[in-house]
């Protein structure tokens, strides 16, 4: 069984202005002049390279990080790419108001953690970049610094479901037999 | 309790005691899958991976479609698309190869999905085939393999907005006129995660091309489809008088003034004569919102007899081989290329870094293309608007309103 509940150090997404980033869209993320890479071990070093104040990201993040941004992350295309660099810097989680649908999907279906945190706009001025973060994917308890208590949403059912079975490919073959 | 088009279209496709309420995840059967040059080589990947040599659930509703880079411009996509055709070769899946055009185009016009059919694919705006009443949607990479395998995929059955449109489009207004004021009332997200259902009169009066150029920006709102309500779509889908929405809006456009979305996104709509004057330096005419007959028709009428400001680089991409084809027959090629527009080959134009029309640094573009997110185009400043605003506007060599001919 893969851990329901993980704690990493948290990077988050603010624009220069102080804001957090809303509508980060898949260019942002991965973008399309890197398209033909089709190894997902090749893709790590260009997320969020075009977002701006972010391009270092790569060489900053650890394995284990937990990533927090605003409203609609993952706007826009549907590629993979976008979900498989945080796969290749071994991101742990991804925390946010609310995300785009396929990326969801994409995320989900390759067993990404998303966490949907409807609301963290509003308490976001509580969260710096170098916190450790808490959060329990059964329960969407998010804990900071092990004193300060958030409520996200938990994982939906078939969200858990494929996460504990690794990708959309295991899962399928658990459901159908 | 009745039932919305998107909840009837599924219920179609999942087990007949499937319970299709929003929030409901359902196994939802697939007519069609696909796969385009972007993202096809990762699909063929992931299902040599999972899968190794086992044969797709259905070859002849299995598809590759190659629109981005086409033909070819560098070295890795020619890799992917050669990869891509050798391995449906051995599957026996059937090739819309770099002749094309646009994949979700080309699949209306052969005849690949029909009303009421479920649709996926590898290209986030395969949702414009709503304008047809059926159900398209971009996937992933490892979703599309998964279709490809097994022919159907888990969905979480969305929410319906409805929007209503109240009033009648009049010149020099346009179906992307009428979508950028409804991105305006939305913004990014203002369907996040949503079906729309779009009534009224100046929806049941948009022709296929303009529903296209609806249906093809709800991507830009957030949203997982749009149907516009018209007759296209069989009665046995219509939603029910009775039917459950999570939101009912209406937007009149009797007034409705010609638009254009300004960087960084495709939601910052503004009216075109607050930036009237603004010099340009290009002009790109297609993608699969404004790449049709009826998109380059209405240009033709405007610059027909006249020359683009000489400082305008203007480029015309045709969605499709048959796009292409009718533009040639009815001398609209001819026009377009006396004016002083490049005229090329069928595909997606600029989006992807792909087939052309990248923009420099500084460069202004005026464009018909769907997105323009930083970098989207290329280094410069892309500026969304109609093929009526970017005509004008490629004439004049500045942003111009454009003017009704008497």
């Amino acid at each position: 069984m893969r851990p329901t509940q993980i704690t990493g150090r948290l990077w988050v997404l603010r624009e220069a202005a102080g804001r957090l980033y809303n509508d980060i869209d898949t260019d942002m993320i991965f973008h399309n002049r890197y398209l033909h890479i089709t190894e997902v071990t090749q893709m790590g070093p260009y997320a969020l390279d075009n977002l701006k104040g972010w391009e270092d990201f790569a060489r900053r993040a650890r394995p284990g990080d937990l990533i927090m941004a605003g409203s609609n992350f993952g706007a826009g295309s549907s590629r993979q790419q976008a979900v498989d660099c945080f796969h290749a810097l071994g991101i742990a989680a991804i925390i946010a108001e609310s995300f785009g649908a396929i990326y969801k999907r994409n995320a989900i279906n390759s067993g990404l953690p998303l966490v949907t945190f409807p609301g963290l706009t509003e308490v976001a001025s509580r969260f710096e970049s170098g916190d450790i973060v808490t959060v329990d994917f059964c329960t969407g308890a998010l804990i900071r610094n092990g004193v300060e208590r958030f409520q996200a949403q938990p994982f939906s059912k078939v969200q858990l479901e494929i996460y504990q079975a690794g990708n959309l490919f295991e899962y399928g073959k658990v459901v159908t037999g | 309790m009745g039932k919305t088009m998107i909840q009837k279209l599924f219920a179609a496709h999942t087990a007949p005691e499937a319970s299709v309420e929003p929030g409901d995840i359902i196994w939802l059967d697939l007519d069609v899958r696909t796969a385009r040059d972007f993202g096809g080589a990762n699909v063929v990947q992931n299902y040599r991976e999972h899968y190794g040599d086992a044969p797709v659930a259905d070859p002849r509703r299995t598809f590759f479609t190659f629109d981005l880079v086409a033909p070819p411009s560098n070295i890795p996509y020619a890799n992917n698309q050669q990869l891509c055709r050798e391995w449906a070769r051995s599957q026996g899946i059937r090739v819309y190869d770099v002749n094309a055009g646009i994949g979700s185009h080309v699949a209306i016009e052969e005849g690949l999905v029909h009303a009421g059919d479920t649709f996926v694919g590898t290209d986030s705006h395969l949702n414009l085939l709503g304008a047809m009443g059926a159900f398209g949607q971009g996937m992933g990479d490892q979703d599309i393999a998964f279709a490809f395998k097994s022919g159907r995929t888990w969905f979480e059955v969305p929410p319906t907005m409805k929007v209503v449109l109240q009033g009648t489009l009049r010149a020099p207004g346009t179906a992307r006129d009428l979508t950028l004021a409804v991105l305006q009332r939305l913004g990014a997200d203002g369907a996040l995660g949503r079906a729309i259902e779009f009534h009224g009169p100046a929806i049941e009066a948009l022709d296929l091309a303009g529903r296209i150029t609806l249906a093809s920006q709800v991507t830009e709102m957030g949203g997982l489809i749009g149907f516009p309500i018209s007759e296209a779509i069989p009665s046995s889908l219509l939603p029910d008088h009775d039917a459950n929405y999570i939101e009912s809006i209406e937007i009149d456009i009797t007034e409705l003034e010609p638009l254009i979305a300004c960087p960084p996104n495709p939601a910052n709509v503004h009216p075109v004569r607050e930036l009237a004057g603004k010099r340009i330096d290009s002009v790109f005419l297609g993608s699969c919102t404004n790449g049709r007959f009826e998109d380059f028709a209405a240009v033709a009428a405007i610059v027909k007899g006249q020359q683009l400001a000489p400082h305008v680089m203007a480029t015309v991409v045709p969605a499709t081989r048959r796009v292409y084809a009718q533009l040639l027959a009815s001398g609209v090629l001819e026009t377009l290329f006396e004016a002083g527009f490049i005229i090329s080959n069928p595909g997606c134009g600029g989006c992807a870094s792909g087939h052309l029309g990248m923009t420099g640094k500084g460069e202004v573009q005026v464009s018909t293309s769907n997105r323009n997110f930083p970098g989207k185009q290329g280094a410069g400043q892309t500026y969304l608007a109609s093929p009526v605003t970017a005509a004008w506007s490629a004439l004049r060599g500045e942003i111009t309103v454009p003017e009704v001919r008497a």
